[in-house]
């Protein structure tokens, strides 16, 4: 029996989330919580015999045939709606997966602390932002060989990929990253800086790391990235190293690119995409732990 | 009496990127005495890409900027100091921190496109009781109608004035004319409407007086010139020509022309001039920091200035991507060793002028 899971939010982050899901064979999609029953999202949840709830997570609650099955529940909201869906989901004794900067949870950035959390029976995990689930890793792959007493992510996104929540709160952003580049990264202090690019056609998400690091090991840093890159292209394809890692002094700079797959939201916006995919890599992990068996070869 | 209009002295932010964000507190101390005594009524100080802006990616500043913004204040006895913000890269406690330290005006800058990631740091701003004041950067790249919706966002977020900042020193008269014009006829007359010039094609002054004359009151010096590219309007050229063509600004002409001589261009040994770099900047029109970027880019990949800088102005790189820079030279060192850049060369400068430049 496949894991059940329900998305909240049905705007493109919850969206593409689905598609992600369907995609999932050890995942099962149940339904789709919106709060306008116009959305283009609940409509194509109801195309899809996905149970379509426009009264948000009330409405959810409420239909007890669908929560008696689900067990794991993606909030792509806002981090002040995830504040209130959490004390209910946690009330309710569902396992959420929060991609809003409210951070309840602990982080998680698969190929680095996948397991860590799941471990402890944690309820609520949260996924950083999408420059932190791009960057990360990168910082952790420096920082497990050389010790890193500063890194520093700039992620670049195209302006359209921008919604209207990452624009009133930029700030969050930058301080939730940065916290993560140094909780989980493993860097001693971190920065973080986005910028937006309206060019047209739009870009693709680019991000620079730059580390400085204790002693610099070119082979063995740069062997770690290599290593680092390959874990995330399991999971998101599209993740790439735009050119060799430069070394300068006691820094390291490293240039990535993150396509989208493109399931739902535009290739270029391989920021988003990074976030749904790490969410859903996630919720495998969950499903593995409670024992769904996986057919052979099924699975991204 | 002539028009009023206020002059804001940047040389120790904008001209933070000239000496690789270094100032100490002493420098500082005196270069805002001098200006202060000059009857400068706004100095600003903040690394040159803004509050926290001290970073791998843009240059680690030498004192901390609080330092010396708290210097500064302590200093200045009319003037207000002003610091600068670009949201993505400062935060809210950055603001606040400057406060603290006594600075009375926040500059809040965006991308040309972007005006609503500033809507929490500009009512941030007006909360802590500080003036805020609004960058619409690299406003070449965007049509006069498009710019003043932008602007129009920032008003309805509390600015105080908003700027047309030509970040890239690419815009020629006409060009400032048209976006002031449309800012000016467009946004509430209470909202006041600045300019902000580099001086990369040689017409920094000359845009400031059309600004004025386009319905700015608020306008961008900086002692000396000093700043990003081939530096920015200098100050005591704008008073001296304002003076000229009867516009007040209330600042002694020889008090600030001897900051600009004594302190920047003797003691520090800085005056930015408009050299085949810088032109291309403005020419290409690329965020003019980028300049010491490429420089130090050239150096390490052997890649020349004024390549990288097009190819950068090329790709459409928006002010804060400084980053791309190191990876632009790399990618063209591989190309210059191999000898295939060299004979693609012309072709190429004609493309990248015909897609970045279109000042139109």
């Amino acid at each position: 029996m496949p894991l059940n899971v329900a998305v909240i939010g049905s705007g493109n982050i919850g969206s593409d989330l689905m598609y992600k899901i369907f995609r999932a064979k050890e995942l099962e999609m149940i339904a789709l919580v919106g709060i306008d029953p116009k959305s283009d999202g609940l409509a194509r949840a109801r195309k899809h015999n996905v149970a379509a709830i426009d009264s948000g997570i009330e409405g959810l609650i409420a239909r007890r045939d669908l929560m008696e099955k689900i067990d794991v529940v993606f909030d792509a909201t806002s981090a002040k709606a995830h504040l209130h869906n959490a004390a209910l989901l946690e009330k309710e004794g569902k396992f959420a997966i929060d991609l809003t900067p409210a951070a309840i949870g602990p982080y998680i950035i698969p190929p680095v602390n996948l397991t860590e959390h799941l471990e402890k029976d944690v309820k609520n995990v949260n996924m950083v932002t999408c420059g932190g689930q791009a960057t990360i890793p990168i910082v952790y792959a420096i920082s497990r060989v050389v010790r890193t007493p500063y890194a520093e992510i700039v992620a670049t996104i195209a302006s359209k990929s921008a919604g209207p929540g990452t624009r009133a709160n930029i700030d969050e952003f930058t301080e939730t990253t940065a916290r993560g580049v140094e909780v989980v990264g493993g860097a001693e202090k971190g920065k973080a800086i986005i910028i937006l690019n309206p060019a047209e056609p739009p870009l693709i998400m680019r991000d620079t790391v730059h580390a400085i690091v204790e002693k610099v090991d070119e082979a063995k840093i740069t062997e770690s990235i290599k290593k680092m890159v390959a874990d995330v292209q399991e999971y998101v394809p599209g993740y790439k190293l735009k050119a060799e890692p430069v070394f300068d002094g006691n820094r390291v700079s490293v240039f990535l690119e993150v396509t989208g797959a493109a399931h739902y939201l535009p290739s270029y916006a391989g920021n988003l995409d990074i976030m749904t995919a790490a969410a859903v890599r996630v919720a495998r992990e969950v499903a593995k732990r409670r024992g769904v068996a996986v057919p052979v070869g099924a699975g991204e | 009496m002539g028009k009023y209009v206020r002059i804001t002295d940047t040389s120790l932010r904008d001209g933070s990127h000239a000496i690789r964000h270094q100032f100490t507190v002493d420098q500082i101390t005196r270069a805002v005495k001098a200006l202060d005594d000059a009857g400068v009524p706004v100095i600003e100080v903040t690394h040159g890409d803004g509050l926290a802006g001290s970073s791998v990616n843009y240059g680690f500043s030498g004192t901390d900027e609080l330092e010396l913004i708290e210097a500064a204040c302590a200093t200045a006895k009319r003037a207000k100091i002003a610091v600068l913000l670009l949201p993505g890269i400062g935060t809210i406690h950055d603001i606040k921190e400057a406060q603290k330290r006594g600075a009375k005006m926040c500059r809040i800058a965006t991308h040309c496109t972007e005006a609503d990631i500033s809507a929490q740091h500009i009512a941030a701003t007006k909360e802590l009781g500080m003036e805020a004041v609004t960058f619409l950067m690299m406003s070449h790249m965007i049509e006069p109608p498009q710019l003043l919706e932008q602007a129009k966002l920032m008003e309805s977020y509390g600015a105080d004035v908003v700027y047309v900042v030509d970040s890239a020193g690419a815009q020629t008269m006409d060009m400032v004319k048209a976006r002031v014009s449309a800012l000016r006829q467009g946004l509430d007359p209470k909202t006041h409407v600045g300019f902000h010039a580099h001086n990369n094609l040689g017409l920094g002054v000359a845009n400031a007086v059309v600004a004025v004359e386009s319905g700015a009151d608020n306008i961008d010096g900086s002692a000396r010139g000093l700043g990003a590219g081939a530096g920015n309007a200098a100050t005591e050229a704008i008073v001296a020509v304002f003076n000229k063509i009867g516009i007040e600004t209330g600042i002694d002409l020889y008090g600030v022309a001897d900051v600009a001589e004594d302190f920047i261009g003797t003691e520090l040994g800085l005056t930015p001039i408009v050299n085949r770099s810088s032109l291309i900047i403005g020419y290409a029109g690329v965020y003019s920091s980028f300049l010491l970027h490429a420089d130090r880019a050239s150096q390490k990949f052997g890649v020349p200035t004024h390549k990288i800088l097009e190819e950068v102005g090329r790709r459409k790189a928006v002010g804060g991507q400084e980053d791309l820079i190191i990876e632009v030279a790399q990618e063209l060192s591989g190309k210059y060793e191999s000898g295939i850049e060299e004979a693609a060369d012309k072709d190429k400068i004609e493309v990248s002028l015909a897609t970045a430049g279109s000042p139109t």
